[in-house]
């Protein structure tokens, strides 16, 4: 109730006429409130006319004046509600942007504000960064809790993939040069505000189609409206001025003209909760329609790291020697699959005194461990521990070939220049998964994983994750051949990166959402911004994208279907007084013909605000095929959208019929 | 400039599409069909009924049996109301499109139906609706054979025939529907007066 | 019983046109896919000077309708002004300018509205050089905008949408010509005359005079049919005996009408690769017409009366007649509409209403439908989340925009042409006094009836309107003129933007147009984009009269 009180200032605001012409619907709803209020102004002077050769409630023209202004700032109480969601975050972020010294390498001290392109800026720990750029110097652990939420701070470096850094954040250790890479006015935080407000929101092509079918619509009805009275002076008695209104502002699709803008703001918003920005509307309903979606392997897909999952010996020894050795071969290995080992063997033994570490370089491709004893452990991959050892057991090749087919990575340990066995190191495919993929699939969009191993691992963990298709070896051109690929295919592409080196990628996509620890790069090719930096989120994009599509669909047909029930109300009303005939049509039952209508105006902006909490909610969304999805829709918003009206004109009507006079 | 020579080139092709298609299809095609029909003249001449040699009108095309003021011949079989000219004018094919609700329509219904009931004198109740109602064409050469029982006494009378004769003649001229189930039930008004002179010769 | 005969038509109908829904649709298919000229045809390229292999794009093709049809309403003027030159002229003078305009825009546009009554107009000379011309040629029109819009759907990445000349060309010598010539026949078999004999005068039984009047009418005949024309030899059409003879006859010439516009959405399916797309269009027609013949015969049944209707076909035979002749915007009739009961007069109204689409006329049916069906597919589209498309065609705001201002077109001109009938003070004392047959509620459904069917291109009529006045001539020639022509510059235009594009490609998450589930969907938004369209007019005509 709140944020209604708190949205209805600017639901006056927004009757301005000039604002109110870039919503044709609403816009002919005022027309008609203006209308009928002079209209109604007037009658005690000039006395009331007739409608359809009956007399009409004294107060009638008053009440459809009353409402039809009410409809109109049901609609802008809309949009308000909407917008006033992504207030709270904006002025938060507004704060950010106070404007902060910036101290250049040369020694000038310039306003951020005055920053430009190029310029390259030293901040020191404490500092605010000035501007977006990237790190060209040093390395920083930066707090961006203004930005994402997250009060973790995170570390930012020259070079790689975590070299961007954006304005308003700060530093809180160590020094950085950062070379600008954003225009004054036009930096992350910005846009960012820019986006929450809904200020830079701009029509997206589809709310675009919808609005020409609407208006098309709305232009029928006026048509219908104006020809009304020729015909009726001839057939029938004409009807009055707020008679004719009101029967046009009944039929118009006031419903989802009223809601349509704030369907498109909330879906915007739900990104933001979601701590994705998105570069444009555009981006949220390409979201809807992709048919493919890249997904890194590693981190998305697969936990990070690869995990030990399975002891296998070899040449005769004890599954317990080996065992053994890989646990002490692992101790000093620091690295997550090195833990695993030691997990999987159960136990972290402490480290014997006077051992040495042997750590695992690129050469050797093996770590180990020489105990005190003088005894060697060794694990690596396989080439190398068989070099060490100088010999292998025959039952070994067998071993190591099985589990690089499953999509593992066998690790060879050995004792004393002895192969006792092997580890198996595993991709661990994120929980949940598989299941989410199917619901993909049904929903028609096809995963494709992207990996740089070998085709033999990819396929395995492919067909363990339940992609579609598999990406091996993939360099980034390989990237974007498949992507343009797919696109030749009429396939719409969404995927995610963080590299610089993705950036063409990401361009190349329909949907590209940028990592917000990736490089500006990145950041700049993409459409999206995930400030989480989690890239399993494209899901949800993809879901926030449908749904936004779905509520506009289902609100329009929901809005149409109300029709029926309207003109159920209305054109008996209007004849009867001539056609006593028509009364047969006033299937309602409904009081009056000055009850009828007014009724039917006032369902009409009622339920506007009844459907306001679903325009920003957004409609559910089930993954499932799209023939049960309509199915469903179509039973709630367009037999319900027929149904609905009728009882609620009815119960409306009870009421407005105790008003003396109606 | 690449528009406007297209838009004249194409004009210059749709004025010569226009005159081969009227050669063709206005011409060449009717001048074939009429040439076929010959195979059916019968049919293509229109269906002519003769009696002694003489064309008399054609099975098609209905005709009133009444003086020159438009009272009904009593000696003749009644065709059904016309509104084509002044009555079955094979020149002015017309209906009465007199609307559903039209005051015209039930005056002429009323003028109708007294005609008939004093003609053959029986109840208004008893008349059938073609005898009553104007055709689409005004040139409907059949009646219901409810109407042409009806006029059986008086025509038998007027002729002083036998009345049992004469309803065995409408009888034998009753046309089923076609195929036992298109269209109505009817009797060719021309062929069944033609017949009743044959009988009454 | 009745109701057992009407099933049973019913039934009839639906076999027959069950039976020649594959092989004609397919034929037609054939016809303008080919890429193999008949010698004849390569002839009349020469002729007219185009090369058949070159392919136009949108904005060409529609030069092309134009320039032809304004060729076509040029000539066809002409010949009526200048009717007293022409061989066979039967002694009629010439017709008047603004009968001419009238009746030039009519049958070009393929809607075959007579302001005139033809027994007492014109000679066989304007008949077959003039209109029966038209009647080719403008349902060969509507055959090659209707292929011209599948091309769109099938095409991917297309400059071009085919060449008008050839598929103008093609419609009428391997789908018309052919097909006429056979029926032609056939219908003289069943007594329709064909002979240049002209108005003989007999001597009757009685000693009275009868007159017997004469005629090409079966060459006529079948083409007014076959391409859903339906423009009468006679004044009173198919309900004269030379026209429609008796109950086979009629049966035939309802087949005749249904025959191609069913067929097509065979054509569609097959163009497009997908049989299943054409069933469902093919279903959605069918169940209209199915349910319009049904509650035409119910209301006629009801309160209807043998006035205005032939003894041969009586009711059933009448409404089964006159509903296909709406619904597939033919025009013809076979009983006098304006003295249907009012319910049943206005089912005749809202067959047209529905923007002749069930199955509608040759070609224009389809292309009606197709344009709905681009409605239906983008508002249930939205309800499964993607943008829309159709076919793998997406439907974005030019496809919208155009298919939005198809649907406006015919509304408009209906509502503002009967508006303006009443709303202009000289123009209603006209219509009012000369035009209007039966005054009150029913003389409202006249003028009604008669801009519903100039804009939706059907041509029958509430036949008591005088319509032959300078306001109607006028009037109605504008409403036919831009209820043909506009929606044709959309739907090509639709066909270049639909061509141009890739096709995407079918997932599960693609909303299937082919299921009962989007045939009902398509069905309800046909319907209730015309009920709520028409429903105060229909209010203060035929249901006021009704409802009395």
């Amino acid at each position: 109730m709140n944020t209604f009180a708190s949205a209805l200032p600017g639901a006056f605001r927004k009757l301005d006429p000039r604002l109110m012409w870039r919503n044709p619907v609403m816009f002919l709803v005022e027309i008609g409130a203006v209308l009928t209020t002079a209209i109604a102004i007037a009658e005690p002077f000039t006395g009331r006319a007739p409608s359809g050769g009956a007399e009409l409630a004294p107060s009638f023209t008053v009440g459809i004046a009353v409402w039809l202004w009410i409809t109109v700032l049901f609609a802008n109480l809309a949009e308000s509600v909407a917008e006033g969601r992504g207030k709270a975050q904006a002025a938060s972020l507004r704060q950010t942007r106070t404007s902060t010294a910036a101290h250049l390498v040369d020694g000038r001290e310039l306003s951020s504000a005055d920053l430009t392109l190029g310029d390259e800026v030293v901040v020191v720990a404490g500092e605010v960064i000035p501007g977006d750029g990237d790190i060209i110097e040093g390395i920083a652990s930066v707090d961006e809790s203004a930005i994402t939420g997250e009060s973790a701070p995170v570390v930012r470096e020259f070079g790689g993939d975590r070299s961007a850094v954006t304005g308003g954040t700060r530093v809180l250790s160590d020094r950085i040069v950062v070379r600008i890479t954003s225009k004054p006015g036009e930096t992350f935080v910005d846009r960012m505000i820019a986006l929450v407000e809904g200020a830079s929101r701009q029509k997206t092509p589809n709310e675009i189609a919808l609005n020409i079918l609407l208006a098309s619509l709305s232009i029928v009805f006026v048509i219908v409206v104006l020809a009304l009275n020729p015909l009726s002076s001839y057939a029938g008695q004409p009807a009055s001025v707020p008679v004719l209104v009101a029967l046009l502002v009944c039929l118009i699709p006031t419903t989802i003209g009223a809601l349509l803008s704030a369907i498109g703001i909330a879906g915007m918003d739900r990104l933001v909760q979601h701590n994705v920005l998105a570069m444009s509307g555009r981006a949220v309903e390409a979201a809807g329609d992709v048919t493919t979606l890249l997904l890194d392997k590693t981190g998305t897909i697969t936990y990070g790291n690869r995990r030990a999952v399975e002891f296998v010996p070899v040449g005769g020894a004890s599954e317990t020697e080996l065992v053994d050795a890989a646990r002490l071969s692992s101790l000093g290995d620091p690295t997550p699959e090195g833990s695993s080992i030691v997990e999987l063997a159960g136990g972290s033994a402490a480290m014997t005194a006077n051992s040495t570490v042997i750590p695992f370089t690129a050469q050797t491709r093996m770590s180990g461990l020489d105990l005190a004893d003088g005894s060697q452990v060794r694990k690596g991959a396989s080439s190398m521990v068989i070099a060490w050892a100088g010999s292998a057991p025959d039952d070994l090749e067998p071993v190591i070939t099985r589990i690089s087919e499953s999509g593992g990575t066998p690790l060879v340990v050995a004792r004393d220049k002895q192969i006792l066995g092997v580890v198996h190191l595993k991709d661990i495919v994120k929980e949940g998964l598989k299941e989410r993929f199917a619901d993909l699939r049904a929903m028609g969009i096809r995963t494709v994983m992207i990996t740089g191993d070998n085709p033999l691992t990819a396929k395995a963990i492919a067909a363990e994750a339940g992609v579609d298709d598999f990406l091996a070896e993939a360099t980034p051109e390989d990237k974007i051949a498949y992507i343009r690929t797919e696109q030749e295919g009429g396939n719409l592409v969404a995927m995610t990166g963080d590299g610089t080196n993705d950036a063409p990628a990401l361009a190349q996509a329909d949907v590209g959402v940028a990592m917000n620890t990736g490089t500006s790069a990145a950041k700049e090719a993409g459409n999206m911004v995930d400030l989480d930096s989690d890239p399993t989120k494209l899901i949800d994009i993809v879901r926030i994208g449908k749904q936004l599509l779905i509520t506009r669909g289902s609100l329009t047909t929901f809005s149409i279907a109300n029709d029926v029930a309207k003109y159920f109300a209305i054109i008996p009303a209007m004849f009867a007084g001539v056609f006593p005939g028509l009364a047969v049509l006033n299937i309602m039952g409904l009081h009056s013909s000055a009850s009828a209508i007014l009724s039917a105006i006032v369902f009409n902006a009622l339920v506007i605000v009844f459907l306001i909490p679903l325009a920003l909610r957004g409609v559910k969304y089930r993954a499932v095929s799209a023939s049960s999805l309509l199915g469903r829709n179509l039973l709630i918003y367009g037999l319900g959208g027929i149904i609905a009206p009728f009882i609620g004109i009815k119960l409306i009507d009870l009421v407005v019929s105790i008003i003396p006079g109606f | 400039m690449a528009h406007t020579r297209g838009a004249f080139r194409q004009t210059w092709t749709a004025v010569r599409a226009v005159l081969v298609f009227t050669i063709a299809l206005g011409v060449l095609y009717p001048a074939l069909i009429t040439l076929a029909a010959q195979a059916m003249p019968a049919q293509s001449s229109g269906s002519l009924v003769r009696v002694d040699g003489e064309v008399v009108g054609s099975s098609l095309i209905g005709q009133s049996f009444t003086d020159d003021e438009g009272n009904a011949l009593p000696e003749w079989f009644q065709s059904r109301p016309s509104a084509a000219g002044a009555g079955y004018d094979g020149a002015a094919s017309s209906g009465s499109n007199y609307g559903p609700t039209s005051a015209d329509l039930l005056a002429a219904i009323a003028d109708h139906t007294a005609a008939v009931a004093a003609l053959e004198g029986v109840s208004e109740d008893e008349i059938p609706a073609d005898a009553y109602t104007a055709s689409a064409s005004g040139l409907d050469p059949h009646i219901s054979e409810a109407y042409a029982l009806l006029q059986v006494d008086r025509v038998a009378e007027a002729r002083g025939l036998d009345a049992t004769a004469v309803r065995e003649l409408v009888e034998s001229k009753v046309e089923g529907r076609d195929l036992g189930y298109l269209g109505e039930p009817r009797v060719n008004v021309l062929e069944l007066n033609i017949a009743l002179a044959e009988m009454d010769k | 019983m009745t109701v057992l005969f009407f099933v049973l038509q019913l039934v009839t109908i639906a076999v027959v046109i069950g039976l020649l829904y594959r092989p004609l649709g397919d034929y037609l298919a054939y016809a303008f896919t080919t890429s193999k000229n008949l010698r004849v045809e390569r002839g009349f390229y020469r002729l007219i000077g185009v090369t058949p292999e070159s392919e136009q794009n949108w904005s060409a093709y529609l030069r092309g309708v134009l320039a032809f049809s304004a060729v076509g309403i040029l000539l066809l003027y002409a010949l009526q002004r200048l009717q007293q030159l022409l061989p066979f002229a039967l002694g009629f003078p010439a017709a008047s300018e603004h009968l001419s305009f009238n009746t030039a825009i009519s049958f070009v546009t393929n809607t075959n509205w007579q302001s005139y009554s033809p027994d007492l107009t014109f000679g066989y000379g304007v008949q077959l050089v003039g209109l029966t011309v038209q009647n080719f040629v403008s349902a060969a029109v509507g055959l090659a905008v209707a292929v011209a819009l599948i091309r769109g759907f099938s095409y991917r990445r297309s400059g071009t949408i085919g060449n008008f000349w050839v598929d103008l060309t093609r419609g009428v010598t391997r789908v018309l010509l052919p097909l006429s010539v056979l029926t032609a026949l056939v219908l003289v078999a069943t007594g329709v005359i064909q002979n240049f004999a002209g108005f003989t005068d007999v001597t009757t039984i009685t000693g009275g005079t009868a007159t017997i009047p004469g005629g090409p009418v079966a060459s006529q005949e079948a083409i007014k049919l076959l391409g859903t024309n339906g423009g009468g030899f006679f004044n009173v059409n198919s309900a004269h005996p030379f026209e429609n003879p008796n109950p086979v006859s009629s049966m035939l010439e309802i087949i005749l009408m249904l025959a191609i516009p069913f067929a097509l959405p065979r054509t569609f399916g097959r163009m497009v690769g997908d049989h299943r797309q054409g069933y469902a269009i093919a279903a959605v027609m069918g169940v209209l017409y199915i349910a319009s013949a049904s509650l035409m015969t119910w209301a006629e049944l009801s309160s209807g009366t043998m006035e205005g209707k032939e003894q041969r076909f009586g009711i059933i035979g009448s409404t089964l007649f006159g509903t296909t002749s709406t619904i597939t915007s033919t025009g013809a009739v076979n009983s006098m509409h304006d003295s249907f009961s009012p319910l049943a007069g206005g089912m005749a109204m809202v067959n047209m209403m529905l923007g002749e689409v069930a199955p509608g006329g040759v070609g224009s049916g389809l292309y009606g439908m197709l344009v709905v069906a681009i409605i239906a597919v983008f508002i249930a589209g939205l309800m499964v989340g993607r943008t829309p498309e159709y076919l793998g065609k997406k439907i974005g705001a030019r496809e919208i925009k155009l298919a939005s201002l198809y649907i406006l077109t015919t509304p408009t001109l209906v509502l503002l042409g009967t508006a303006l009938s009443f709303a202009i003070p000289a123009v209603r004392a006209d219509v009012e006094g000369t035009s209007i047959w039966n005054p009150g509620l029913h003389g409202f459904g006249e003028v009604l009836y008669a801009f519903t069917s100039a804009a939706n291109n059907n041509g029958s009529a509430f036949a008591g309107l005088t319509a032959n006045t300078p306001w109607f001539n006028t009037a109605l020639g504008v409403a036919m003129m831009l209820g043909r022509f506009l929606p044709i510059v959309f739907v090509l235009a639709l066909a270049g933007s639909l061509a141009a594009q890739d096709r995407v490609p079918v997932t599960t998450g693609t909303l299937p147009t082919h299921r009962p589930q989007f045939v009902g969907l398509l069905l309800g938004v046909v319907v209730i984009v015309s009920a709520l369209t028409y429903f105060p007019v229909l209010a203060l005509g035929p249901l006021a009269e009704g409802l009395q």
